[in-house]
């Protein structure tokens, strides 16, 4: 056969055959037992041109509903500049490898430390690694930091208000990593402060994640949270969506000592799960004990300004079992992606695009509670651009009928509360659409 | 002042009043090249022989530090803090931990110099 | 041609006033003010304030000071840069699914859960295994969650003691890795001269506090274990599950399945074996699949197709638990279906094949003047231990560097870590003999350059955008953030 991806001919693979010694392709394999051999091809259809492999996907794509996105809950569908998509698709910052090569990838290492400028800034903390995979995992890696960091204090607390995806996850890290994991209860919607320091007075939790907003959108009030959390000897890990960090008092200015979370709603299309960002930053005590990789400035041996991965000493290819992860990669294009989109947006832009999502969120929370179909569960609580609403329609009935007229309702937590977030995307026409067809329910 | 080494190159150095001194071999620094970081534990931390009470990084390379014997730490060389490139200058001379020792019998398990030398010219590394 | 302005930092390159966004304007009475200015941020942020033109040029410029599989090829042992075809791209580009929330529910979201499950599979044909998730974000990721399901199976026993896994001393150091952090102890396994797990020494280990062992195979060495179905036995008979690292699939293409070898649990990485890109490190995706009878255990959630022939996300309490937020790199899993769809089964069964043949190729070219410490037939990588000639000084390091200034990537170096001068090549199978043969006379020339002019090879690179960079420097005195600088 000859496919397109396969660039040898048979007179190419006579003369590589006649310099390995032997007479057919098969005889390189001699060496693996009959048994194990494959005997068949594979039972996977046969290759498609490129006709088809677009009509393959363009089936699959009808087969799935666009929709009107008023779903968050963690994850948001935001605006991406143009420039953003043409920049990352240049195949010099797609197909290149991990940057262990410096002097011919100046390219890649320059932008993660543009990256981790940036983060360190939006979250108001020292340094950032180069990115991890998503925020849930970017937390649990936190977590183990936490636990780690003090053989006295090896316990770690959660509030009930984080996110739900997240806590899944980092009860399965904990669980297998052997980590003692402590829920904080939650009073009216917000973690109890209470609740909070009488589990810091049994001096064994080394870390405490709490979220802002939390996971029904509301911003939580962590005066004196800090100074509560290290007068206990604990970490204080405060789990945000990075764009909300613009507006709201960043993790560094609540005095945490490691900000999480996920980067997605820095105009990472929604991709229906995927790739996104997980961000870590942090004191620079403690850059050695980050997981994942990190880019430092030095010189060349010309005495040019050049970026290096360093503090390798912490990685899984030195340090083997002894690693602070097991991080091999991180999401190098995606941190590209929102670099490319903080560099156009500015700090102006970053609170432009909360300020817009926020008064139209407000906006829909009053007409929706304005139908008596719907109210919101805390309403003593601020938001940004995300609410939970209690409703006495059952919810799937409500995503189905909004599904109708082109819209995703948003995200159904419970049978009677659904979580509805609304961005800059969202306009004037597809809102009242939403309203109406809720007021006809 | 008596010197002592393990078999994962520390040393330690006992002093007239009976207290240590812990830090990595000569050949230990050479085989790491240049020191780039010392991970110190905390005054009052206490060991047992064999546990890992620190890492020693360099750029390609980190190793774990072993303490010699059973411990409890007196004070850490601050100036490794800030200098770590010391340990190459002079590893002996740069000692990362003064130690009380704790169960001061152990000593009986290291080897002097002698023997360390022979080990190193025994063992392939 | 780089322009010196565009390639500063984007930090310098900011005045104040500029603006490269444009935002649909706001209806609704503002709601930020009535949130308690306790809850505000205070400080700036410190963002760059650039227009729309200096961002693409800084850009632009920047990636021009990197090397990708577009611009050369990549002799890079255990990394297969093979070509990331262009439809690909375009594929997973498909602007429905990118508006598409990850919390849309299944009804209405039908065509993209058949992208899945079709792609997981595929990969389940291809691994000989009963199912696949798709959901670990990358390799390492993979082998965490594979490690995590053996755990899950052995509670899912009411086995409690198991806390121990088998990894070869030639293993990536991922596995170890993984191993800690999901809560295992390493026992390393010595492995023979020619690189392959020595059975004598495994036999001892094995006990019932072993969870698992690890296997690459064809191992780092590029060589195939043949002892593989009695490794496998062996494991099984002493209670624990064998995990095959997928970092070297690529030559078992249409040649072997893990799943016939004996194997239990296995990851996949996708931006090896099926072409998508590296992206300059991530993101990468690490599907991992297991045996039948332990689906049932697979990370939450899962997605099953009905009788009926639509498709379903299930969450189950018998699972390991839930490793990621989502069902995954979407756009990445859709670039692999992309692949194997072009491939077909009948380019799939190729793959391998000619991926073998290049390395073999290399390494019967190259033997005269470069060390080869394992004299035999290799799969689709071997390790060379540097250059026969010992006496010029020059080291794996500086040969590697010294391909740079010819227009090639580096192979990987100094692992596995058997020998003290291991030089990993890895061509993989859309390298042309052109391309190959251009890359074999470049190692001889060095290796000549190395007798005659050995100063020149020691001091390369010389024609990079940057010379060798100051590492020491960097890590003694930490600068991570343009404040720093």
């Amino acid at each position: 056969m000859n496919h397109r991806y396969f660039p040898h001919t048979e007179e190419d693979k006579r003369i590589m055959l006649k310099k390995c010694g032997v007479d057919t392709i098969d005889a390189l394999f001699a060496d693996i037992p009959e048994q194990l051999r494959l005997s068949r091809p594979y039972a996977l259809g046969a290759q498609m041109s490129e006709v088809e492999v677009r009509s393959f996907f363009r089936r699959l794509a009808d087969n799935c509903r666009s929709l009107a996105c008023f779903a968050g809950n963690g994850h948001y569908d935001r605006y991406t500049p143009a420039v953003v998509q043409s920049m990352i698709a240049r195949s010099e910052f797609l197909t290149s490898y991990t940057p262990y090569q410096p002097e011919i990838s100046q390219g890649t290492l320059q932008y993660i430390f543009e990256y981790q400028t940036m983060i360190a800034r939006l979250t108001g903390m020292e340094i950032s690694n180069a990115s991890l995979y998503d925020g849930a995992t970017a937390t649990a890696e936190a977590m183990i930091l936490a636990s780690g960091n003090s053989r006295k204090r090896p316990r770690v607390a959660y509030s009930s208000t984080l996110n739900s995806a997240v806590v899944e996850t980092l009860s399965t890290y904990a669980r297998y990593h052997g980590i003692d994991i402590v829920e904080i209860p939650e009073v009216d919607g917000v973690t109890s402060q209470e609740a909070l320091n009488a589990l810091l007075a049994e001096g064994t939790i080394g870390g405490v994640i709490l979220p802002q907003p939390n996971k029904y959108g509301i911003i939580e009030d962590f005066t004196g949270v800090a100074e509560a959390i290290h007068n206990a000897g604990a970490m204080f890990i405060i789990n945000s969506v990075a764009i909300d960090l613009a507006t709201l008092r960043s993790p560094g200015e609540w005095g945490a000592d490691i900000a999480v979370g996920d980067a997605q709603s820095l105009g990472i299309p929604l991709n229906f799960g995927g790739p996104y960002l997980g961000y870590m930053a942090a004191k620079k005590a403690l850059m050695r004990k980050m997981p994942g990789r990190i880019v430092g400035a030095t010189v060349d041996n010309q005495g040019q300004r050049t970026f290096v991965l360093t503090l390798q000493a912490r990685e899984q290819h030195i340090r083997r079992e002894k690693a602070t992860s097991n991080i091999c990669s991180n999401q190098g294009l995606m941190a590209l992606f929102v670099t490319i989109y903080m560099s156009l947006m500015g700090d102006k832009g970053l609170k432009e695009v909360n300020a817009t999502g926020a008064a139209a969120a407000h906006h829909l929370a009053r007409e929706l509670e304005a139908t008596g179909k719907m109210k919101l569960t805390y309403p003593n609580h601020p938001f940004l651009n995300e609410f939970e609403m209690t409703t006495s329609i059952d919810t799937e009935t409500i995503i189905d009928a909004l599904a109708k007229v082109g819209i995703l309702a948003g995200v159904a937590t419970a049978p009677n509360k659904l979580l509805i977030a609304v961005t800059e995307m969202r306009t004037e026409e597809e809102i009242n659409r939403y309203v109406e067809t809720v007021k006809a329910l | 002042m008596k010197t002592y080494f393990s078999p994962s190159h520390e040393y330690l150095t006992i002093d007239e009043e009976g207290n240590g001194y812990v830090g990595i071999s000569d050949y230990a620094q050479k085989a790491l090249g240049n020191v780039v970081y010392v991970d110190m534990p905390e005054v009052g931390d206490e060991f047992e022989k064999d546990e890992d009470f620190g890492a020693i990084e360099s750029v390609k390379a980190a190793s774990d530090l072993i303490i010699p014997v059973s411990c409890e730490v007196l004070e850490i060389n601050e100036a490794l803090a800030d200098n770590p490139r010391l340990v190459n200058e002079d590893a002996m001379a740069n000692w990362i931990i003064k130690i009380k020792l704790t169960d001061p019998e152990e000593v009986e398990s290291l080897m002097d110099l002698d023997a360390y030398n022979e080990y190193l010219a025994t063992n392939p590394h | 041609m780089n322009n010196k302005l565009y390639d500063k930092l984007i930090f310098e390159l900011s005045r104040q006033g500029r603006c490269g966004y444009s935002l649909p304007k706001n209806n609704y009475p503002d709601a930020v003010g009535s949130i308690p200015a306790t809850l505000m941020r205070e400080n700036e942020i410190g963002l760059p304030q650039v227009d729309e033109l200096t961002v693409v040029r800084h850009y632009t410029n920047m990636s021009t000071n990197n090397f990708g599989v577009d611009t050369g090829f990549y002799p890079l042992g255990s990394c297969t840069m093979k070509y990331n075809p262009k439809i690909n791209e375009e594929m997973a580009g498909n602007s429905v699914i990118a508006s598409m929330h990850p919390n849309q529910p299944a009804r209405l979201s039908q065509g993209a859960l058949e992208i899945y499950h079709t792609l997981a599979a595929a990969l389940s044909e291809i691994g000989g295994m009963a199912e696949f998730t798709l959901n670990p974000y990358a390799g390492a990721h993979g082998e965490l969650t594979g490690l995590m399901i053996c755990r899950a199976y052995h509670d899912s026993r009411g086995d409690k003691k198991r806390t121990k896994v088998i990894i070869p001393d030639s293993a990536h150091g991922t596995n170890p890795a993984s191993a800690a952090v999901a809560g295992l102890q390493v026992v390393p396994v010595k492995s023979l001269p020619d690189g392959t797990v020595d059975v004598e020494a495994l036999a001892p280990l094995l006990d019932d506090s072993v969870a698992a062992m690890m296997m690459t195979n064809p191992n780092t060495l590029g060589i195939f274990e043949r002892q593989i179905p009695q490794i496998a036995e062996m494991v099984h008979a002493a209670g624990a599950l064998l995990y095959y690292d997928g970092a070297n699939l690529n030559p078992m293409l249409g040649i072997a399945r893990p799943g016939d070898m004996g194997f239990d649990v296995m990851h996949i990485n996708l931006h090896k074996t099926f072409s998508t890109p590296h992206g300059g490190g991530g993101p990468g995706s690490g599907p991992v699949g297991v045996r039948a009878g332990l689906e049932h255990l697979l990370p939450n959630p899962r997605v099953v197709k009905n009788e009926d022939g639509t498709f379903d996300l299930i969450s189950s309490p018998d699972s390991m638990g839930r490793v990621s937020s989502t069902l995954g790199n979407f756009a990445v899993e859709m670039r692999a279906l992309s692949y194997i769809l072009s491939l077909g089964s009948d380019g799939l069964m190729e793959a391998g094949r000619l991926a073998t043949l290049n390395a073999n190729y290399i390494k019967e070219s190259l033997r005269d003047v470069y060390e080869l410490p394992v004299d035999t037939i290799c799969k689709h990588e071997f390790v060379f231990d540097g250059l026969k000639d010992k006496s010029t000084g020059v080291t794996t390091l500086n040969i590697a560097k010294r391909l740079l200034d010819y227009g090639f990537h580096a192979p990987t170096i100094y692992f596995p870590l058997l020998f003290h001068e291991s030089l990993m090549i890895e061509p993989t199978e859309t390298e042309s003999l052109d391309t190959i043969d251009s890359f074999i006379e470049v190692m001889r020339q060095i290796a000549h350059e190395a007798v005659n002019d050995p100063e020149m090879v020691k001091s390369a690179p010389h024609t990079t955008p940057v010379r060798r960079p100051d590492d020491t420097e960097a890590a003694l005195h930490p600068r991570l953030t343009f404040d720093e600088l």
